[in-house]
């Protein structure tokens, strides 16, 4: 008999959904559970933070328009209480968003964590390396590539940029595209000069070791500069950990201004087309829900990870055992504990059932014994 | 080995032209034979040819590391991509036709048909014009003639078909050309492979002053 590979066993997403709970409840952060609903009220105020549009609402018995979670962290930040230091939570919990290829609301689910309080270096770190970790657990060539809002931002600011083009920029920029910079830079008579230095920024891209030099160099004499420096600091500190050859520099990944500022993480994992993995630090987005405190935190997308489940199941069961009507159910029963205390799988069926695959079929006699083959 | 789609017809020839230029070539591709993929193991290149509007999809979602798309597909579709280089080829523009003598009523709906109907909404949208789309596959330029629309929005080459037809373009919304695009998960795993092709392009391309 050959072993039996159709255990059930947790499908390699639960399995890094269990894997990373550990990580996270080993580095303090408690699990944070919640209801699939909000009230849809906080989503309105927020709309820019959830990216895409669309959520699923509808009016609770008491009237109150609520909506099924399109995001997590909002309702953390709501709900957790003001206190002073720190607080850790882990989530992993279903989202509804609409999927960008299809226009249909799809169910991810998403797990990640969120630090909140005063946040020091140490929690930015500590951060980061759990996401570095985080990634590590999935088991696959993994990228957290790494950037400082502020480096790009305080540029754009000061570059004169009108109100209607700064969309179109921040397009360029997350699409790596130079020559788009410095058109639009020449179209709405905006600093050439600093438009060069955003173009240059947004195209960089490489580890630690060889993006800092030349980012150095470009900020030179810059008040920007001071942002690389925070910047390199930290990678230096995950380096000295042994992720240096994990980390990316990539000034392009830009996440919504409005409600990021500092350090912005994304995480890659090779064989997935986009990012699984999506941070940073959002204190602008504490200061608009009206808390005076920074915080830190990223998610990922366990439903991208479908894609490296590639081992294809090449059967249902082991044995199919096939028993005639007139055998008693006793006897059926006490044959298929015999071979599953064997540790062989069996799908026992009074008639040869369709699309069931198993290694071979065995015909259950009625008075106990099996002969094989149909 | 890094995969590369390539837009099938006259401007993708062009485009393997200056990708074998830049020291990746392929011969197979030309052979003519009616094979899809074509691998350079050597280079360390396969090529497929795929529709022009479906390169930025094999892309975006990682069958291709690389790829060569119009602008024109890049902003209608908005693909989460790295728009890497402008290969300047295959230039035209997207823009605003109507019939001769056409004035636009701000009093009334436009009605504008159109293959490009995410760039023409957001055209629209940003001068606050309020429009009726019309989405046609195929002779956009019919529809004015036959009083479907007020305006067409499309792709202007030489503008000949349009006059051709009594019609002229009366607005530009934006230049277009044969973009170097790619992967964004790729980008970080095979940097060193991308930025290889990525300068080799540039160089060529600096080289027969064809950059703008």
């Amino acid at each position: 008999m050959t072993t039996p590979s159709n255990r059930i066993t947790a499908r390699a997403d639960e399995q890094i959904a269990l894997a990373l709970r550990d990580l996270y409840g080993r580095y303090g952060y408690t699990h944070y559970r919640m209801s699939k609903f909000e009230e849809y009220e906080l989503y309105v105020q927020n709309k820019d933070f959830i990216g895409s549009g669309g959520i699923i609402s509808f009016t609770d018995t008491d009237g109150k328009l609520m909506a099924l979670k399109p995001d997590v962290t909002l309702s953390i930040i709501k709900s957790l209480r003001r206190s002073k230091g720190v607080q850790k939570v882990y989530y992993n919990e279903n989202v509804y968003r609409v999927s960008k290829g299809s226009g249909v609301y799809r169910e991810i689910l998403q797990t990640g964590l969120e630090c909140i309080g005063e946040i020091g270096r140490y929690e930015i770190c500590e951060a980061l390396l759990l996401a570095l970790k985080s990634l590590e657990t999935i088991g696959r060539p993994f990228r957290l590539d790494l950037s400082h809002m502020e480096l790009l931002t305080s540029l754009i600011a000061s570059a004169g940029v009108s109100e209607d083009a700064m969309e179109e920029l921040v397009t360029c920029i997350k699409r790596k595209n130079p020559d788009g910079i410095r058109e639009l830079f020449a179209s709405c008579g905006a600093d050439a000069e600093k438009g060069d230095v955003i173009a240059e920024l947004a195209g960089l891209y490489g580890k630690p070791h060889e993006v800092f030099p030349v980012l150095f160099e470009l900020l030179q004499g810059k008040e920007t500069y001071a942002y690389a420096q925070e910047l390199s600091e930290i990678c230096a500190v995950l380096t000295e950990l042994g992720y240096g050859d994990y980390i990316g520099i990539d000034l392009s990944a830009v996440n919504d201004m409005n409600y990021y500022s500092g350090i912005v993480c994304r995480g890659y994992l090779d064989g997935i087309p986009d990012g699984v993995l999506s941070g940073g630090c959002y204190d602008r987005m504490m200061k608009k829900m009206g808390r005076d405190c920074g915080a830190i935190g990223f998610a990922v997308s366990l439903d991208r990870l479908d894609l490296l489940n590639t081992a294809v199941r090449t059967k249902d069961c082991d044995v199919l055992l096939l028993y005639t009507e007139d055998t008693s159910p006793i006897t059926v029963l006490k044959a298929v504990q015999r071979m599953t205390e064997e540790g062989i799988t069996v799908h026992a069926a009074s008639r040869m059932p369709e699309g069931i695959r198993a290694d071979k079929t065995v015909r259950l006699n009625a008075d106990g014994t099996v002969t094989e083959g149909e | 080995m890094l995969n590369i789609a390539l837009p099938k017809g006259r401007l993708g020839e062009k485009v393997y032209a200056i990708f074998a230029e830049a020291g990746y070539e392929c011969p197979a591709v030309l052979s003519g034979s009616r094979k899809l993929i074509f691998e350079n193991e050597e280079k360390g290149v396969r090529y497929f040819w795929v529709k022009p509007s479906d390169v930025a999809i094999y892309v975006e979602r990682g069958a291709a590391d690389l790829g060569v798309a119009g602008k024109d597909i890049i902003e209608e579709y908005e693909p989460d991509v790295y728009e890497l280089l402008d290969l300047c080829m295959g230039k035209c523009r997207m823009a605003v036709a109507a019939k001769k003598g056409f004035r636009d009523d701000p009093q009334r709906t436009l009605r504008a048909a159109t293959k490009f109907k995410n760039i023409a909404t957001k055209y629209y949208a940003s001068k606050s014009r309020d429009i009726d789309i019309i989405e046609l596959n195929g002779s956009i330029e019919l529809a004015p003639i036959l009083g479907l629309s007020d305006v067409i929005v499309d792709i202007v080459e030489t503008g000949t078909t349009l006059l051709e037809n009594d019609l002229q373009p009366i607005e530009d919304i934006m230049r277009i050309s044969a973009r170097l695009i790619a992967n964004q998960s790729a980008y970080r795993f095979k940097t060193s492979e991308i930025c290889a092709v990525k300068n080799a392009i540039d160089g060529v391309i600096r080289a027969k002053g064809l950059s703008s």
